[in-house]
């Protein structure tokens, strides 16, 4: 993290109480603001004087955006300003969204997901330090990635995916919201957009300075879950380089549905690997109707690391992507770390 | 005109053009399509040409179709043409609000372009005349007279043109300017790209030099905008069509070369 430099820059504060006003605010400033959902990304922006925003739009007093409610086709509506311990907490996510309770609950440590959000944890920046330090790299719009240079430390960074930039996305609820196939609701300048949850993101070979689709004067209003993989099984991990209030190296989730000890249907996403979560298709595609065993699992690790690129001093990631897709597919006790 | 960044060891450094320049292009290149459309329809006189109509015995002895172009240069133009095009839709097009996956095929349209410029220059230097793409004598004297004619006042009128009219020739020297400015730098530009062809190599250059090249990438693609649309508006109009003609299918009609081309300066190959 990079040091706190000063007190932040001045910026006009706007606390909207509806989506309707947000939205006219957003229009109304453009690229000169700045979204607010709980403050943990856009403070070290604004403290570290990286960012300097002319508008600020602090959501928290938008009550529309808040709270989890059952949709009319049997899923959950979950506002964007819902915190995560909020969706830690919900018996409906805990009972049927297992994955996405675990995610969440893996995020950070307590105090940050008392004020956390579930849109703020999906829609977070890179963590590289090259970036977070306001070094005009690409993700800044500069012409250089510092961190994918023979000298760079890029321990944490892309093994896949990466074009020119190799800052990950470093999101814990967004794999599992992809595996449990949800929808964003965004409020754009042209209606409202329901898209999917993989769709939401973007690599730096569609963008280099953003990690998701939104644009000045648009906002993600919430989150839907259909009832599609409610209860199925779930399986969560995430390999940090300690137990609490740390971003993941790696994270893998996957709802898969069994019967008679076959792979039915499975979506599975990691997260840390590329500058997107990446929903793994083709590891899918291979297993679907298999058995779930180890071999399937060893099968669908190697598949998932095809095509990985490994930096200078992230290589480890490869073996460890390949064993966290083996234990999500084959189970923990299946597995072995290579 | 130029984006600023600081450095990691706080030096000022460019970064890349301002990409307002984009529109800046377009915008000239529209204005001049307009400009020389109106300046054509209302106020453009008939050319004259020294040495009056062609003789009828001269006529004679030529082929109804006149060869301009040899297939190789023919090829080389529209393979240039291609990678061109490829360049400055994979260039700009994310820029002004058309995001897609671009690096991949910028690169590799520019180095078909660097082939065939390589071919070119080898082609037109030992398999061509590769004087006569560029001003001459006759050429400078024959401007004069043009704009001395075009300022109201006396002058002889010009001779006929040799196989380019001056205006090619110039655009030739432009484009040439701007193709080995964007070739020089794209290829350095490759060592900050993975391409698995070049190592990759940030430090080749400091920030600064870096940062130079980036921009005069930026401006020299921006310049071709202009100059591409530039070319493709004279491509398209009706007294030209027989030269676009000639690049796609080599032969321009013998009306066409008496009427524009001096045989003493260019004289036709007997087929």
């Amino acid at each position: 993290m990079a040091v706190i430099r000063d007190v932040m820059p001045a910026f006009e504060l706007y606390q909207p109480a509806s989506i309707a006003d947000a939205q006219k605010l957003l229009e109304q400033h453009g690229r000169d603001a700045w979204v607010m959902a709980g403050g943990l990304d856009s403070f070290d922006w604004l403290k570290d004087r990286i960012k300097k925003p002319k508008a600020v739009v602090d959501l928290s007093g938008v009550a529309e955006l808040k709270g989890i409610r059952a949709s009319s086709d049997g899923g959950i509506e979950i506002g964007a300003m819902t915190t995560l311990t909020e969706v830690v907490k919900n018996p409906i996510v805990k009972e049927k969204y297992g994955l996405l309770a675990q995610g969440a609950e893996l995020a950070a440590s307590p105090q940050i997901r008392n004020q956390g959000t579930i849109g703020g944890n999906v829609s977070q920046d890179a963590r590289c330090w090259y970036y977070r330090a306001g070094w005009p790299c690409y993700r800044a719009g500069g012409n250089i990635c510092y961190a994918d240079t023979p000298t760079g430390r890029n321990r944490e960074h892309a093994i896949l995916g990466a074009d020119r930039c190799v800052a990950v996305n470093p999101s814990d609820s967004a794999p599992a919201l992809i595996a449990l196939d949800a929808k964003f609701v965004l409020r754009t300048a042209q209606g409202e957009k329901v898209i999917d949850a993989e769709d939401y993101f973007i690599g730096p070979d569609i963008d280099i300075m953003h990690l998701n689709i939104l644009r000045p004067g648009d906002l993600l209003t919430a989150i839907r879950i259909p009832s599609t993989w409610a209860g199925a099984q779930f399986y969560f991990e995430k390999v940090r380089d300690r137990n609490v209030w740390d971003f993941a190296l790696l994270n893998v989730a996957s709802a898969m549905k069994v019967s008679g000890g076959n792979i039915d249907s499975i979506r599975i996403a990691v997260n840390g690997a590329a500058a997107r979560p990446l929903r793994l298709r083709a590891v899918e595609a291979a297993v679907q109707g298999k058995a779930k065993s180890a071999a399937t699992g060893e099968m669908a690790g190697k598949l998932a690391v095809e095509g990985a690129v490994p930096l200078q001093f992230n290589a480890y990631k490869i073996p460890l992507m390949r064993n966290l897709v083996k234990r999500a597919i084959g189970g923990v006790e299946e597995a072995n770390f290579a | 005109m130029i984006q600023w960044a600081t450095s990691p060891w706080g030096q000022t450094v460019p970064i890349h053009i301002a990409w307002f320049l984009i529109w800046v292009a377009v915008i000239a290149g529209l204005g001049f399509f307009i400009v020389h459309a109106i300046w054509v329809k209302f106020f453009a006189r008939q050319e004259v040409f020294a040495g009056g109509a062609p003789s009828s015995a001269l006529s004679a002895k030529l082929p109804e179709r006149v060869k301009r172009h040899s297939f190789a240069a023919r090829a080389f133009h529209w393979i240039m043409a291609l990678a061109m095009f490829a360049l400055l839709i994979t260039a700009f097009l994310p820029k002004v609000g058309f995001p897609f996956g671009w690096v991949t095929y910028h690169w590799i349209a520019g180095l078909v372009l660097t082939a065939s410029i390589l071919f070119h220059i080898v082609h037109a230097t030992f398999f061509m005349d590769p004087w006569s793409i560029w001003p001459d004598r006759a050429d400078i004297e024959d401007a004069q007279r043009r704009l001395k004619r075009f300022l109201g006042q006396d002058a002889p009128p010009p001779r006929r043109f040799a196989k380019y009219p001056l205006e090619n020739k110039m655009y030739h020297g432009v484009i040439v300017l701007a193709g080995l400015s964007v070739v020089l730098t794209g290829v350095f530009m490759m060592f900050r790209v993975r391409t698995g062809i070049l190592p990759r190599n940030p430090y080749l250059f400091g920030d600064l030099t870096w940062g130079m090249m980036y921009v005069l990438h930026g401006l020299a693609g921006v310049g071709l905008i202009a100059l591409i649309m530039v070319h493709v508006y004279f491509a398209v109009r009706p007294e030209k069509f027989d030269i676009t003609k000639s690049m796609i299918f080599g032969t321009m009609s013998k009306e066409h070369y008496l009427e524009h081309h001096d045989p003493e300066r260019w004289a036709v190959e007997k087929s």
